[in-house]
């Protein structure tokens, strides 16, 4: 029997970042991961919320976890999934939290009804790479994505904090790195994978952005690249769509497309670019794809 | 019987939150007791001089003195009764000081627990009887456990008095982490001519046995009359026939052997000698890099040997040893550097230990004393020296500092100046430790002389740039992040316990503290013994030291070796089990749980009968508690003596 999964899309997935969204579900349809969307879910309160108040902060995350509660009641749930490391975060540190009782009575009194929050929690890529492993993502890959060079990106949240996350080395992960290889792709050695990309002081702190987006594109440039792979909206946004306001401020003239791993994922099991949606990143990939169709093509 | 008691104030370390003379009226009370009275302190001159007064003026048979722990002072009380004239094991020690007065503020519980346990001590002392020790006779040969420059000390000390030395090392090689070293702070002298005429002199001392490639099997026996095996093990070469020529290692095929004591960097073949200075300089083969081990083939060694001392059908031998004495100097090991994944060690080929940095600075290193870069051979100019790597560090279990990395690193990096002017060493630390003796001198040194640029703070991570390397950290001075370009990085790995100290402990019967490490018999006062008898102590076995430490600690425990060898005989402790024949059915309960083998069964007029051996025998009692009969009593510890006590306290 297939594994169902309570799935938290996040507000970036159904804006922002419905490519990664889109791509993610189709993803896991292939791979026979049920999603069942959390009904009426709400923000989890992304960065800010943490910032200025632990309980608004745990509270938000606490409705969502309490429906998710109601949904294991229906039926088997195998845990709480979601694509992206910031609602992940917030919701694994929830669930963490809860585990003092005096903490979660004061959620439980904000939303109104007792929360389990007993569900495992995982992000999509862990249970990718974990539960399917990496025969079945190479079975999938029926257009491997041979010839196409690319570092992999994890961002500073997917693995840590450790004791929080409980997901691969919090130094140096490869679960990206394996999957892509599964794919087909031949992924570079890359140090800048887990380091911060500025996040979301985009919006106070622009040169903090720019210097630390500007690092991983040029380190992402150094090891010759012509792609980077994230998984995280937030890194990717910055990436992306912020790669000429970075290339102004630094005086560098990149032009990287930045995938989500799912996108590839989709483009290696033949979904074709249209039903990846390659069309929302805003460095367009298409020169890169069409050159690893020819490149491809020589091989055949 | 006549019982004396006396209440110790301790200064106010009792008296403060026990009310002594309270105490004292209250012991009158107990049965036997004549004479009862509190003294300031009972351990003092004086105050052994009032018992020994009493004893005479109230004809006492025995004493209780309640006081401090057992530990502290049990032996020197059981000696002022002997001056009193008494037998020593006619006494009783209350302890109201750890068990009271140390743990409680409470005035009147204190004394009415005070009360007791001298009422407890009392109701046992009317039932001890008179021991008398036995003697027994001492092997005078001395075993020395691992050849780092902690046991070369402890041996030849020991050897130069006269003893008969046994030095056992796991090793090919003595010398320890020593004898890696290229020079040694504070004074930079060459590592190995300080050490080399020292291991030389072990390889000629008439009085020395040397056995390495060895270990202990196991470990029989007690103080005086132990009976180590050790398993000699094979070298696949004849050592007698071996005159260390070198022959075989030119001939051999399998050159990418991993070098050991080259800590890995660099290669040797399967069929080599360490070093060139080591002792004994004989050759050895690595079983598992041998071609003609592992695939039959080859056996160009044994062509080329001109005396013909290969043996590939070598087996491991054991040997057994009486000694009377075992000193213990097993060192320390380094810590395992990929463990900290932010420094990539491991991954990135220029990162490398401290160690491995000595065998590059070395001239008889792989490099020949030049300073590259296992990546790609080049000079580095800029040096990254990262301290307390697997030191003070609770979140991967090394809480403790390592002592002597702050020192070694200031070493470095002057060496690393000499070596190349142009370079720039940098050296992220938590604080600069440097007690010793011209120590701090050192550091400074490093830092104004040789121009080494302090900074203090953690490196967070380690990250390949453009064939360099960027490190970047924190500075907790100027309150900034730092990042510097790097071409090499060397890790100031800290100290751990030798790898099987725990089970070689176990072998020894010795504490171990956590981690791993030896515990001396009492911090302070007994530094290089352990809790168990003729058992010592040298070097880092006991926790990380640096040379002129371990040294110390090597001569040290070498005094006590010739001192326990000035006697001819030692006294047997009489506080041991004995087996009422008549009682025992020879079960043999007895012999199976007592941890030391102390028991062995007898034939007693044709029947089973179990009988203790005095001298192995630990007084542990275990043995009582297990017989069904009550047939086995431990002497100043019976079943009617405790029975007492629990009676003094509940009726
Ligand atoms: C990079 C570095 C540089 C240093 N530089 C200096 C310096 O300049 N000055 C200074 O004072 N100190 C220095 N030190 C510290 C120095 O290494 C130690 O002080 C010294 O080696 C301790 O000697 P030891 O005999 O106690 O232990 P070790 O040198 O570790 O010797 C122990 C010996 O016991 C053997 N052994 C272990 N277990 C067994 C067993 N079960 N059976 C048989 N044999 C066994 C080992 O093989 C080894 O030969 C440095 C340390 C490091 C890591
Ligand atoms: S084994 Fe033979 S060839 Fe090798 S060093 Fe010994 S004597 Fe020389
Ligand atoms: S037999 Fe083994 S040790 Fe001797 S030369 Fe061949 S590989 Fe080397």
């Amino acid at each position: 029997m297939s594994p169902c999964y309570a799935y938290y899309p996040g507000c970036s997935g159904l804006g922002t970042s419905l490519e990664y969204d889109t791509s993610t579900r189709a993803m896991c349809e292939r791979l026979g991961i049920e999603l069942v969307e959390i009904p009426d879910w709400n923000c989890c309160g992304s960065t800010p919320a943490h910032a200025v108040d632990h309980l608004l902060s745990a509270s938000l995350v606490g409705r969502n976890l309490a429906i998710a509660d109601n949904m294991a009641e229906e039926r088997e749930l195998a845990g709480i999934i979601t694509p992206c490391p910031s609602c992940l975060k917030n919701l694994k540190t929830t669930q963490h939290r809860l585990s003092n009782p005096e903490f979660r009575s004061e959620v439980e009194r904000v939303v109104g009804r007792t929360v389990r929050a007993d569900l495992p929690i995982k992000s999509v890529l862990q249970v990718v790479v974990e539960d399917m492993g990496m025969d079945v993502l190479a079975n999938l890959a029926s257009a491997p994505l041979k010839g196409l060079r690319v570092v992999p990106y994890y961002g500073c949240i997917m693995v840590r904090p450790p004791q929080i996350m409980q997901f691969d080395d919090p130094d140096n992960p490869m679960a990206l790195d394996n999957l892509l290889t599964a794919l087909g792709a031949e992924v570079l050695p890359f140090a800048l994978k887990t380091d911060c990309c500025g996040a979301s002081l985009a919006t106070t702190r622009q040169d903090v952005v720019t210097r630390l987006s500007g690092r991983i594109l040029d380190a992402a440039a150094a090891a010759g690249a012509d792609a980077v792979v994230a998984a995280c909206p937030m890194c990717q946004m910055n990436l992306d769509m912020r790669q000429a306001q970075i290339n102004r401020a630094n005086h560098s003239s990149h032009n990287i497309p930045v995938f989500y791993y799912s996108q590839l994922a989709g483009l290696a099991a033949g979904q074709g670019e249209v039903s990846t949606m390659m069309d929302k990143l805003c460095v367009s990939p298409r020169a890169l794809l069409a050159s690893l169709a020819a490149r491809a093509g020589e091989g055949a | 019987m006549n019982i004396g008691v006396f209440v110790c104030h301790c200064g106010s370390n009792i008296a403060g939150n026990v009310d002594t003379e309270a105490v004292a009226k209250a012991a009158l009370g107990f049965p036997e007791v004549v004479f009862a009275t509190d003294t300031m302190y009972a351990c003092s001159e004086p105050g052994q001089a009032g018992i020994i007064e009493a004893v005479e003026k109230y004809n006492l048979d025995g004493v209780v003195v309640a006081s401090c722990t057992p530990r502290m002072h049990e032996a020197t009380f059981r000696r002022t009764l002997e001056r009193a004239g008494l037998n020593k094991y006619m006494f009783e020690m209350a302890n109201i000081r750890e068990h009271v007065s140390w743990i409680g503020k409470d005035m009147e519980a204190n004394t009415n627990k005070a009360v007791d346990l001298v009422h407890i001590a009392v109701e046992k002392l009317r039932r001890d009887e008179s021991l008398v020790a036995g003697e027994f006779e001492i092997n005078k040969r001395v075993m020395v456990i691992g050849g780092g420059v902690a046991g070369i000390q402890a041996a030849l000390d020991c050897a130069d008095g006269g003893l008969e030395v046994i030095l056992v090392e796991r090793e090919p090689s003595i010398g320890g982490k020593m004898s890696k070293l290229d020079k040694t702070f504070p004074t930079v002298d060459c590592s190995s001519c300080i050490l080399g005429p020292r291991m030389v002199d072990i390889a000629q001392h008439p009085n020395i046995t040397l056995y390495t490639l060895s270990e202990i099997e196991s470990v029989e026996g007690f103080v005086g009359n132990f009976n180590v095996t050790v398993r000699r093990k094979a070298a696949y070469v004849d050592w007698d026939a071996c005159t260390g020529c070198g022959e075989c290692t030119t001939k051999c095929p399998s050159k990418k052997t991993p070098d050991r004591f080259n800590e890995f960097i660099g290669k040797t073949t399967a069929i080599n000698i360490p070093f060139p200075q080591a002792i004994p300089k004989k050759a050895s083969i690595n079983a598992s890099a041998c071609i003609k081990l592992t695939k039959g083939k080859c056996g160009a060694c044994e062509t080329i040997c001109p005396t013909g001392a290969i043996r590939f059908d070598q087996q491991d031998e054991l040997i057994t040893e009486p000694v009377g004495a075992i000193i213990a100097a097993t060192g320390y090991d380094l810590f395992d550097f990929t463990k900290y994944g932010e420094y990539g060690g491991g991954r990135y080929p220029d990162v490398i230990t401290s160690m491995q940095y000595e065998r590059l600075l070395s001239a008889s290193g792989p490099t020949e004393g030049h300073i590259k870069r296992p990546s790609d051979g080049a000079e580095p100019k800029d040096i990254v020296f990262i301290q307390c790597v697997g030191s003070r560090d609770k979140s991967i279990g090394r809480p403790y500092c390592s002592g002597f990395c702050c020192m070694y690193t200031a070493k470095q990096t002057i060496l690393t100046k000499d070596h190349m002017p142009d370079s720039q060493s940098y050296v992220f630390y938590m604080d600069i430790r440097a007690p010793g003796k011209n120590y701090d001198e050192f550091t400074r040194r490093a830092m104004e002389e040789y121009g080494a640029r302090y900074i203090r703070g953690r490196v967070s991570a380690i990250q390949p740039k453009n064939g360099r390397y960027l490190v970047k950290g924190a500075d907790t001075l100027m309150g900034d992040q730092v990042e510097i370009e790097a071409d090499l990085i060397v890790l100031a790995v800290g100290a751990e316990a030798s790898k099987g100290a725990a089970e070689l402990a176990e072998k020894l019967r010795i504490s171990y503290d956590p981690y791993g490490f030896f515990m001396e018999g009492h911090p302070k006062l007994k530094p290089v013994e352990t809790n168990t008898a003729g058992i010592y102590l040298a070097g880092s076995c006991q926790g990380p030291k640096d040379i002129p430490s371990s040294v110390a600690q090597g001569d040290a425990a070498a005094a006590k070796v010739l001192a326990l060898f000035s006697k001819d005989k030692l006294a047997s402790d009489p506080q041991v089990s004995a087996v009422k024949l008549m009682r025992c059915i020879g079960c043999g309960k007895c012999e199976s749980v007592c941890p030391f083998g102390a028991i062995e069964m007898i034939e007693f007029r044709g029947m089973p009968k179990a009988s203790v051996i005095e001298t192995v025998c630990q007084g542990c009692g275990v043995c009582t508690a297990a017989c069904p009969q009550g047939a086995v009593q431990l002497r100043h510890f019976t079943d009617n003596q405790i029975l007492a006590e629990v009676n003094a306290l509940c009726l």
